[in-house]
């Protein structure tokens, strides 16, 4: 047995392909991580990441191609496998189970007899020596993203691996937990640890990894060292032509409010759920105003009180293009002239078995799509002809089903088929959540010109970039209050990133803020 | 009243009770896993018609307890077969299940209608069974009832305190999680669903040997049907079902008395019989209507078939 030396590469994988029915997911893959050495897998979604990822860590088989590991060939075929060679992964959606503990969702991947004292005292010394606190005897569903996120990463270092996988790991984080989870990384990278990390966001890449592969349509399109590079010659890499960037006109002052909330308060009967606390909110005809945060911190709740879908006993809480509706139902609030585009694109934003003339249906129908209580299919198909040329949607035809679309493709089509009905208040929620790097700067881009000919939109996102790069106004919710409104220029993603652990100024969350990052 | 009258309706709750107890914790087990079997009816059915069978030939109670377990063993694996290898459809699989379950002891038990066998002795606990009141009624009772009792103890145990249980929750809890950190997601759930058969097989040992020791076609009557909503309204809490089963037990027995005592009650003797039914799921819903105790202890995946991506 060869013994590994620091030139030994710690994982070298040699032409790893992985075919499924209908997509080559992988083709003929190779790279190599050296011990120590913090890797960047750079791509858009449906580049074959995430299968890689997967069978690295023994969760899939691939077709052809062979990993070495510490110079010697292995076959990992399950996960146990792979933990047991020194592999841990972290995944994008979190493998945690909700109803469980914190040191009972670790001891799940501990093998050996179940006791949880002595364990709940090795997070706590791990959690100590990285700074990634966390109590162990909380319930999983009570923690923000954060804090699992910080549980997945324990749960591998109890494990002492020699290699972490990381797979989009900031995207549910604020700037300032990105930078704490950076500082560890790092840490664990001058211990030796060989790291993985998967990622679209090139800014992040070139600021801590010393390696990145570049994949496009399941191929390796090239390697290259993210410090010599820029975000545009990696972009190029990535998506392979120039990205176009988004124009932004001047905002246009004194438009008329159109969505108006006041001192919207609820209480959640979900019990995973967050309180809305007295939401104030104002939009006016050609502006776009965003609402930062971490997920979980209300957004959910409050989406659904502004679309109608959980109607409010107070009828002036929630003005819709000066009309009280704060009791309507959704139907009533888009006869108003509202729009809506939510962040499920299957079941909420359109039904997977209908097609997509049937999809346009069902929020386009004031269209002239009715008459005498009959359907005007013509009508609703030339709508759903017209939606897929101008928005450019990848699909077989006006009858397809919708879920016969990839995400990136089905959200264009809904979100075309919001702005085609020429609304006065549209309201979107991560519009470009999981969507490529190419169809999200389109769809940003229509966005935008729906503002310039005076529609109020209302952006929810987790992703600051995406509302830096569009609003004119930002507000952030933290645990179910909104703060103040920012002018997008005057501010910077250090500010709106404080504000969404809930220290803005005047805050009333001061006291509990920690929990959040 | 006297002391014996009570301790007599006391008594015939705990038996009316304990075949439900058995099966529902079976049944608990099984949805903890993230599988819904409705085959319930059925399995209890052809656990009967076995045990008795087996009783008959053998003149060994105890043989036909493992008769009735094997059973329903056998008729659970054919569900875990269709709904968990290939992938049916679950909700429809149980109920074909409990159709053909139904049907199948109906045939089988055809030769043994009309037979009856000697009932079994009640075993006595020492000391225990002279305490006034409670003694007749809770220590000097069948066998099976003490089993269920400790099937309780040991159900609780399995779920809360060992790590087979945890990982039991987690398969239930999020079956794709778990398969991602490496556990048998359809393994555990085929030990899930065989336990769960052999628990209802074992309840209907109970009642065509030792609660009533005869063979009727229909005698389960709708306890498979029951014991699954018990699992349901206890929010699949061990305890809360043995208070579901007595007190289902205890209205069904009491409502039985007052009509066969010919007391004059101007209430028809239909709506007397449904009250047990009316109670337990009042006295359940109303004990477990706190949202965040259903979320934390119903089982996420309940009813979804798990196909790991290969």
């Amino acid at each position: 047995m060869p013994t590994p030396t620091s030139d030994t590469p710690r994982l070298a994988i040699r032409g790893i392909r992985k075919v499924y029915p209908s997509v080559v997911a992988n083709d003929g893959i190779d790279l190599t991580v050296m011990p120590g050495q913090i890797h960047a897998v750079l791509g858009e979604n449906g580049a074959g990441k995430s299968t890689l990822m997967k069978v690295i860590y023994g969760v899939i088989r691939p077709d052809e191609g062979e990993l070495l590991w510490e110079g010697r060939p292995v076959i990992i075929s399950n996960p146990a496998q792979a933990r047991s060679l020194g592999i841990g992964m972290v995944f994008q959606h979190f493998s945690l189970f909700e109803t469980l503990t914190v040191v009972q969702n670790v001891a799940l991947s501990i093998p050996g007899k179940l006791d949880l004292d002595p364990l709940a005292k090795r997070i706590e010394e791990v959690s100590e020596r990285y700074g990634l606190p966390v109590d162990p005897r909380r319930m999983v569903h009570a923690l923000s993203v954060g804090e699992r996120q910080r549980v997945e990463i324990i749960r591998c270092l109890l494990q002492n691996p020699r290699l972490l996988i990381l797979d989009e790991p900031t995207s549910v984080l604020t700037p300032q937990a990105v930078r704490k989870l950076f500082e560890t990384l790092r840490q664990l990278a001058a211990e030796g640890v060989s790291i993985l990390y998967i990622s679209h966001k090139l800014d992040e890449i070139q600021e801590l990894c010393h390696k990145a592969t570049v994949l496009r349509g399941g191929k390796v399109t090239g390697t290259c060292t993210p410090a010599e590079e820029t975000p545009q010659t990696m972009a190029r890499m990535m998506i392979g032509v120039d990205l176009p960037a988004c124009s932004h006109g001047e905002p246009e002052d004194g438009g008329e409010v159109r969505l108006l909330i006041q001192g919207l308060s609820h209480a959640t009967d979900d019990p995973f759920g967050t309180d809305l606390k007295d939401i104030h909110l104002e939009v006016k005809a050609g502006e776009i105003v965003g609402i930062a945060g971490v997920s979980g911190n209300g957004q959910q709740e409050l989406l659904r009180a502004i679309s109608g879908e959980e109607p409010h006993a107070d009828k002036r809480a929630v003005r819709v293009c000066g009309v009280e509706a704060g009791h309507m139902n959704a139907a009533r609030r888009r006869g108003l002239g509202m729009c809506f585009v939510p962040e499920e694109r299957l079941g909420r934003g359109a039904v997977p078995r209908l097609s997509l003339t049937e999809n346009i249906l069902l929020t386009a129908y004031r269209k002239g799509m009715l008459f005498a209580g009959l359907i005007r299919f013509g009508v609703a198909k030339r709508f759903a002809e017209e939606c897929i040329k101008r928005f450019d949607v990848k699909c077989g035809g006006a009858h397809s089903e919708a879920k016969s679309l990839s995400g990136g493709n089905l959200q264009k089509f809904i979100v075309g088929r919001e702005i085609m009905q020429e609304p006065k208040l549209l309201v979107l929620a991560q519009p470009t959540w999981g969507v490529d790097v190419g169809a999200s700067s389109f769809i940003r881009q229509s966005v935008l010109d729906l503002r310039n000919s005076g529609t109020a939109v209302l952006v929810i996102s987790e992703e600051l970039e995406e509302l830096f790069e569009i609003c004119d106004r930002i507000v952030v919710i933290a645990k179910g209050t909104l703060s103040p409104s920012k002018v997008t220029s005057e501010t910077n993603v250090e500010e709106i990133g404080m504000w969404m652990s809930g220290l803005w100024p005047g805050a009333k969350t001061q006291g509990e803020a920690t929990h959040v990052a | 009243m006297d002391l014996s009258f009570l301790s007599s309706i006391l008594f015939a709750t705990v038996v009316a009770g304990t075949p439900l107890i058995i099966v529902a914790l079976g049944e608990l087990v099984t949805e903890k896993s993230g599988v819904l079997n409705l085959g319930a009816e059925g399995i209890v059915s052809v656990g009967a018609v076995a045990a008795f069978a087996v009783a008959h030939h053998s003149g060994s109670p105890m043989l036909g307890i493992l008769a009735g377990m094997g059973a329903g063993m056998v008729m659970s694996l054919l569900f875990g077969i269709s709904a968990l290898t290939l992938m049916a459809n679950q909700v429809a699989s149980g109920l074909a299940l409990s159709i053909f379950g139904v049907g199948l002891s109906a045939f089988i038990g055809k030769p043994y209608e009309s037979i009856a066998l000697a009932s079994v002795q009640p075993i006595r606990v020492p000391l225990l069974h002279r305490l006034p009141l409670l003694g007749p009624s809770l220590f000097e009772q069948q066998g099976l009832v003490y089993f269920s009792w400790a099937l309780i103890a040991a159900v609780s145990w399995f779920l809360y305190r060992s790590r087979a249980g945890l990982v039991l929750r987690a398969v239930g809890e999020s079956p794709v999680a778990a398969h991602a950190i490496g556990y048998g997601v359809v393994r555990i759930r085929y030990q899930a669903v065989l336990f769960g058969g052999a628990m209802a097989g074992i309840g209907g040992a109970f009642l065509s040997v030792f609660y009533t020791p005869m063979w009727v076609e229909g005698m389960v009557a709708g306890r498979g049907w029951i014991a699954l909503s018990l699992v349901v309204f206890a929010t699949w809490r061990p305890l809360r079902v043995m208070i579901g089963a007595y007190l289902f037990g205890g209205c069904m027995i009491t409502q039985m008395f007052v009509q066969g005592s010919g007391a004059r009650v101007n209430i028809p003797a239909q709506f007397l019989s449904s009250i047990p039914y009316v109670a337990t799921v009042l006295v359940l819903v109303l004990i477990s209507r706190n949202r965040s105790t259903i979320r934390i202890n119903s089982p996420a995946s309940l009813g979804q078939p798990f196909l790991p991506d290969a």
